[in-house]
């Protein structure tokens, strides 16, 4: 196994011992960071996402993946300096106003970043004019909304609302997510995309950023 | 009043009381708003809901602190306020309860992800119950209700909390889990047979699921918990999950529908029935109703 699969592997373990250790020898070896993360540790994101998304493993596992991951970050980081990290595309993304339930929409960060996207996170209580302004000032392909109670759900709505007197509709895509969305309600308030979970919201981001 | 354990014990079923948190946003509360703070600022809302259930034929009264450990107020800025605000809730719950019906602290999750897959030491939470369950046992509670768990870490906490705080009180803990094309998980990836192990293990005497679910779905976790368990059975199962309609959550299962799967929740051997979000007191009276009639037998 080279160090690349070693890595990605270590990843998908969750051994942030290991992917540590691999990454600084990777970088040793004067491989590429930008190869280090696409074919060691977002390679392992992936498959780390699909096993979540088959029920093969839960949320523990991402979460530990997720940590290694940003331990090798942090290592990489100062050899990034002046470098452009090819993204896959920028999304501003946060829980919307009224609700403090974060643990859903962290977790789709998460995921995202694992896929190489850039991750604007906005926190939880998330006012609508934060969504749109941020979006517009940042440029990114899409807003990503989460919501875990039915009572902040319709907020939803006024973001998108925003978003077209703002011009933005069309352009920035709206992705909505959390326990009790629907696909229909999704469709109903004129978002572009429902995500059941982090790595339906990774399939929808590759498919409007079309990376 | 005979304990609450004794009674389940001696073979009879209690019925528990229905949702709290959609019946508040049905009064008023603003989404944002902590559920909590009701305590404090109108515990006469908390007292009528309470009534409702006890003339519904509630055996069980929870109190409105499921998000009142000290950890989870923090979100509003209300930590300072943890003892307030759980002894207000079971002041209101007891005077609706009276000396005839049992009322039972719920507690719930902390909302923080435990070491080492999010950024709380687990002392830290077992710190928070611990004072949440102090200010919850000195106002005299019956029971604690440890509710909608999903980490298994997180639950046994709660229960040594409630162990150590009350020795001498009945501990419910109940789990909530997804339904999943490979079968029931929580969302950290509990099954119900770890469950069923884990919560005996951390020493609660009734255990079971709450939330998340329908009733069909609640009748097939009974029967998985059943398989795994010899301890007290509760349940108590959401009326359906929420569609939306016109913006609106809308819970679809009738008190009729839910009193109907009643006999099969009795026949897997569940000893407290109850209700959690959009169930309403015509739900516990169908409840109640059923129980009653003995016909499951």
């Amino acid at each position: 196994m080279d160090i690349l699969e070693e890595l990605s592997a270590s990843l998908e373990a969750g051994d942030t011992a290991a992917v540590t250790r691999l990454t600084t020898e990777a970088v040793a070896q004067g491989l590429a960071p930008e190869i280090i993360t696409g074919h060691g540790l977002v390679a392992g994101m992936n498959v780390v996402g699909q096993k979540f998304k088959a029920h093969e493993i839960f949320l523990p596992d991402v979460l530990l993946a997720a940590r290694a991951m940003h331990a090798a970050m942090e290592i990489l980081k100062p050899h990034l300096v002046g470098k452009q990290l090819p993204t896959a595309g920028k999304v501003v993304i946060g829980t919307v106003q009224g609700d403090l339930h974060d643990i859903g929409k962290n977790l789709v960060s998460i995921m995202l970043r694992g896929a190489g996207f850039e991750v604007i996170d906005l926190g939880k209580d998330v006012a609508p004019e934060r969504f749109v302004d941020e979006a517009e000032k940042t440029g990114a392909d899409a807003i990503g909304m989460s919501a875990l109670l039915t009572t902040t759900m319709p907020m939803m709505k006024e973001v998108v609302a925003l978003a077209k007197k703002r011009g933005l509709y069309g352009k920035t895509r709206i992705l909505v997510g959390g326990a009790p969305l629907t696909a229909e309600y999704a469709e109903e308030i004129g978002a572009d995309a429902y995500c059941f979970d982090g790595t339906s919201a990774v399939d929808r981001m590759r498919e409007f950023a079309g990376g | 009043m005979p304990d609450l354990l004794e009674r389940i014990k001696g073979g009879e079923t209690l019925v528990a009381d229905g949702a709290m948190g959609t019946m508040l946003f049905a009064r008023g509360l603003k989404p944002g708003d902590c559920p909590e703070s009701v305590n404090l600022k109108q515990p006469q809302l908390l007292e009528e809901i309470a009534a409702a259930y006890v003339r519904a034929g509630s055996d069980i009264i929870s109190t409105n602190t499921f998000g009142a450990s000290p950890l989870k107020l923090d979100c509003y800025g209300l930590a300072n306020k943890t003892d307030e605000i759980n002894a207000a809730a079971v002041r209101a719950a007891r005077k609706a309860a009276g000396t005839s019906v049992y009322v039972a602290a719920s507690v719930g999750p902390c909302g923080r992800l435990i070491q080492p897959y999010g950024d709380i030491p687990p002392g830290q939470v077992a710190a928070s119950f611990e004072r949440q369950l102090k200010a919850l046992v000195a106002e005299g509670i019956d029971a604690v209700f440890i509710e909608t768990m999903t980490d298994l870490t997180e639950a046994a906490l709660a229960i040594d909390a409630a162990r150590a705080v009350a020795p001498s009180l009945p501990v419910s803990a109940t789990m909530t889990f997804d339904h999943t094309p490979k079968g029931f998980f929580t969302i950290m990836g509990v099954s119900v047979q770890q469950a069923a192990g884990g919560l005996a293990r951390a020493g609660a005497d009734i255990i079971g699921s709450n939330c998340g679910n329908g009733i069909d779905n609640m009748v097939h976790l009974a029967e998985q918990f059943a398989a795994h368990t010899d301890l007290p059975m509760i349940i108590q199962s959401n009326a359906g999950l929420p569609e939306i309609r016109d913006g609106l959550p809308i819970y679809s299962e009738s008190p009729a529908y839910m009193a109907e799967r009643v006999d099969d929740l009795l026949r897997a051997g569940v000893s407290i029935v109850g209700g959690c979000c959009g169930t309403t007191p015509d739900h516990i009276a169908s409840i109640r109703k059923r129980v009653d009639s003995g016909r499951y037998r």
